[in-house]
């Protein structure tokens, strides 16, 4: 069976909207039937990442392509990039604004969080010019 | 209806209640104001306090009641991806008017209290002890 695929545009600086293509995803995800674990694990990685893309970088694409045996994600925008990759996935580091932990977020748990709930993980980044996030997980 | 009076007169003895502890029977053990009912028999299993929606993210179980100030959108979308079993508001604490019709097309309970998330929290652990 080839790889259903799903394409999602992540609106910047509207938080009212993130989480829309992780919510829609998971609700797929349940129709086509994967296991329960395995949608919790991608709506709770895809939707940090959405998060991550309106504080940090205006925006991006979501591209979901899932197959029998894993759900691949693609999370890209043209934001600022990370300088520091290896402080990024550390837990309680983080870079955003006071208007954005005042809504809640902004702990330092979002890559964390991502690593945590898939089964591989692979940032491209490049300062200036934005960042790739490549996640799978098994179904 | 037996069954939360049970739980209504289990709460104040020190017996067990025959019962799992359902977020309709906490809001009458809470006395809460109800905001979105939603999955109102939803079976509680555990309690979390945090106000920090991402690090709630990294660490809400499953099937928990969520003691909070945060009524935003984004709480309602936090809990629904955790699979958590309901929020209760602290403090009286606002919802935002879109987090509240999020929460009824998703169906998550979210309840409102006058007590502060510590004083909620001893009174859920009390009824959680007491559940088989």
């Amino acid at each position: 069976m080839s790889a259903l695929t799903f394409t999602y545009e992540v609106p910047g600086d509207d938080f009212t909207r993130a989480g829309e293509a992780s919510s829609d995803v998971k609700r797929k995800l349940k129709q086509l039937g994967y296991n329960p674990e395995a949608i919790r694990k991608v709506a709770i990685a895809m939707y940090e990442g959405e998060i991550n893309m309106v504080i940090h970088a205006h925006g991006g694409e979501a591209r979901v392509e899932v197959d029998p045996q894993e759900i691949r994600i693609t999370l890209s925008d043209r934001g600022p990039g990370i300088p520091d990759v290896e402080k990024a996935m550390q837990e309680g580091w983080s870079t955003a604004p006071d208007t954005i932990r005042n809504l809640g977020f902004g702990a330092g748990m979002g890559l964390p969080n991502i690593k945590k709930y898939t089964d591989e993980l692979r940032i491209d980044t490049k300062v200036g010019e934005g960042t790739t996030l490549y996640m799978k997980v098994l179904a | 209806m037996e069954d939360r009076m049970e739980i209504k007169t289990a709460g104040r003895a020190e017996e067990q209640l025959k019962e799992k502890l359902t977020v309709s029977a906490l809001a009458e053990a809470l006395g809460a104001e109800w905001l979105v009912e939603g999955e109102k028999e939803r079976i509680i299993q555990a309690g979390y306090v945090c106000d920090l929606l991402s690090w709630a993210m990294a660490r809400l179980p499953e099937g928990a009641a969520w003691m909070t100030v945060m009524g935003n959108l984004n709480a309602v979308a936090v809990c629904s991806l955790k699979d958590g079993a309901c929020i209760v508001l602290t403090d009286s604490a606002p919802l935002d008017e879109n987090a509240r019709a999020r929460a009824e097309i998703e169906e998550i309970p979210i309840l409102r209290v006058e007590a502060g998330a510590y004083e909620t929290a001893l009174r859920l652990g009390e009824l959680l002890r007491k559940t088989p």
